[in-house]
C-alpha cells in the first residue's frame, strides 16, 4: 500500500480543520485544545495544537493522507515535520480577515523553504458577505499570476474537492515540466 | 463586494498597491481618529481625494492653494456655480487662473490627502467598487506608482516595514511590466537597488553590495514592491540541507499515482 500526503496550512482559524473534515473518509483525528487567550477565543473556542489527520482511500494500493498544521505560530516547530515528504500543500486563507493575510504570507514563505512542492491558495469563506475576492487576495499575498488562488467554502464538499483537484493538476504540470 | 479592513493590518501602501495592480474603479473611505478620508479611483488611477468635511470644490482648492482670492470669485458672481468644469472655464476666461493652475492645485490637494493617509496607523477602511465621486468635479488622473513610492519614503515606522518584509533572504525580480519603471521618479539609491535586481540576487545580497543598512534596504524594496515595480521570487529552500529528503513531486511519487488521485477526485 502506497501512502501520499498533502498538507493543509494557513493562519489560525482559517478553516484548515474544516477543510480536512469535509473530505476525509474517517473522523478527523484532531488535536484541538481549548484556547487560552481571550483575543483568540473571540474568534473560535478551540484550535489545533499539533496536527489534524484525515484519510482518503483511493484504492487497495493507494491512500491519501491529509495533514493540517497547527494554526498558532508557537506550534510552528511541527511544520517542518509535517512538510517532510508532502506531495503538495494548500494554504488556507480566511477571505474575511485581512488582518491574517500577513501571517498567511509568512507561513507560505516558510513552507516554500521546507519543500519546493506545488501549492495552491484556498480563499476560504467566500460565502460570507465581507469576503475579499481571490484576485485581491493574490495581490495582498504578493503572489504572481502562476499561483492558483481558488475560491473556497471549506464546509462544501464540491468546493474542497475542486481545491484538491487543482493542486493535483499543479503537481502533474510540475512533473511534466521536470521531465 | 466591498473590501473592508483596518489600516492597522493592511496599510495605505498595500491598499493603493491593490487598487493599482487590480486597476480598480471605486471609492475608498477611511475613518480613523485622525479624520475621514475619501479617495476615488478610476481604472487604478487616483482621480479625487478629500479629507473630513471638505467637498473638494475647485473654488475652495484654488483659494487654499493661493491661486484665487474669494473676492475674485464674488466679482464674477461665481460663488454659486456648482459645476467645477464651468467654474474652471470662467476663471480661465477671466484670466484669474490658468488650466495648469487648476490641474496642479487639484493634484496637490489630492496628494496632500493621500500622504496624510500614509501617516495613519489605524482606521477602518472600505472600498466600494464602481462608486464614483460627486458629479461636477474635475477628475485629475494620477498614476499611483509615484504616489506609493513617495508615501513609503515618508514612512517613519521601521517596525512596520520589518513586519511587512521580515525576511531579506529572498531574491527579487523586475516586474513583468518593465514600462512601469520608466514612468516612476526614482532616487539615485532606488536606481542603484533596481540595477541589482535580476531574479537571483537576494535583498540581503543587494543590501551588502550597496552598503546599506536593513532599514534602508527594507524601505526601498518595500516601496518598489508596493509600487509594483519589482516582485519577490521564491524563497531559497532549506530542503537542500542535510536531513530533509527531496520531496519534489516526481521524486518518490510516480506520475501514475497523481493521475490515479485525479481520477478519483473527478469521480467523487
Amino acid at each position: 500500500m502506497q501512502a501520499v500526503k498533502i498538507v493543509v496550512t494557513g493562519p489560525f482559524a482559517s478553516g484548515k480543520t474544516q477543510f480536512i473534515r469535509t473530505i476525509s473518509e474517517i473522523e478527523v483525528v484532531s488535536t484541538e485544545r481549548r484556547i487560552s487567550t481571550l483575543a483568540e477565543r473571540a474568534v473560535k473556542e478551540q484550535t489545533t495544537v499539533a496536527m489534524d489527520f484525515g484519510r482518503i482511500t483511493i484504492d487497495k494500493d493507494l491512500v491519501l493522507y491529509l495533514f493540517g498544521t497547527p494554526g498558532q505560530r508557537r506550534f510552528d516547530f511541527m511544520w517542518e515535520i509535517l512538510a517532510e515528504g508532502m506531495l503538495g500543500f494548500v494554504v488556507m486563507v480566511d477571505s474575511t480577515r485581512p488582518e491574517t493575510f500577513r501571517e498567511a504570507r509568512n507561513i507560505l514563505d516558510t513552507f516554500r523553504r521546507y519543500a519546493q512542492t506545488p501549492f495552491v491558495v484556498a480563499a476560504n469563506k467566500q460565502d460570507l458577505a465581507d469576503a475579499w475576492e481571490p484576485e485581491d487576495i493574490r495581490i495582498a499575498l504578493r503572489l504572481d499570476g502562476r499561483v492558483k488562488v481558488l475560491p473556497c467554502v471549506a464546509t462544501h464538499r464540491d468546493s474542497v474537492k475542486h481545491v484538491v483537484l487543482e493542486l493535483l493538476y499543479a503537481i502533474l504540470e510540475e512533473m511534466s515540466a521536470a521531465r | 463586494m466591498a473590501l473592508r479592513g483596518n489600516l492597522r493590518d493592511f496599510h495605505t501602501s498595500q491598499l493603493l498597491n491593490l487598487i493599482h495592480l487590480a486597476r480598480k474603479t471605486g471609492t475608498l473611505t477611511v475613518e480613523s481618529r485622525n479624520g475621514t478620508a475619501q479617495l476615488c479611483f478610476k481604472d487604478g488611477k487616483l482621480i479625487h481625494a478629500v479629507l473630513d468635511r471638505q467637498d473638494g470644490r475647485l473654488a475652495d482648492v484654488l483659494i487654499r492653494a493661493g491661486k484665487l482670492r474669494p473676492e475674485q470669485l464674488q466679482a464674477l458672481d461665481l460663488s454659486r456655480v456648482q459645476d467645477d468644469k464651468v467654474l474652471g472655464l470662467k476663471l480661465i476666461e477671466a484670466g484669474y487662473v490658468t488650466q495648469q493652475d487648476i490641474l496642479a492645485s487639484l493634484r496637490a490637494q489630492m496628494l496632500d490627502v493621500v500622504y496624510r493617509l500614509f501617516g495613519w496607523n489605524e482606521g477602518a477602511f472600505r472600498f466600494e467598487p464602481h462608486l464614483q465621486p460627486v458629479q461636477n468635479r474635475i477628475p485629475v488622473p494620477v498614476d499611483l506608482e509615484n504616489v506609493i513610492m513617495e508615501g513609503v519614503r515618508r514612512l517613519r515606522e521601521v517596525e512596520r516595514l520589518k513586519e511587512e518584509l521580515p525576511d531579506l533572504d529572498i531574491p527579487v525580480r523586475l516586474t513583468s511590466r518593465p514600462e512601469a519603471i520608466r514612468k516612476v521618479q526614482l532616487s539615485p539609491e532606488e536606481w542603484r537597488v533596481i540595477s541589482q535586481v535580476n531574479g537571483r540576487n537576494t535583498i540581503e545580497q543587494i543590501m551588502r553590495r550597496m552598503n546599506m543598512d536593513e532599514s534602508q534596504i527594507r524601505r526601498i524594496v518595500y516601496g518598489l514592491l508596493q509600487a509594483g515595480l519589482i516582485e519577490l521570487g521564491a524563497p531559497p529552500p532549506i530542503a537542500s540541507l542535510p536531513g530533509l529528503p527531496d520531496s519534489r513531486p516526481g521524486g518518490s511519487v510516480s506520475r501514475s499515482v497523481v493521475e490515479k488521485l485525479i481520477n478519483y477526485f473527478r469521480r467523487l
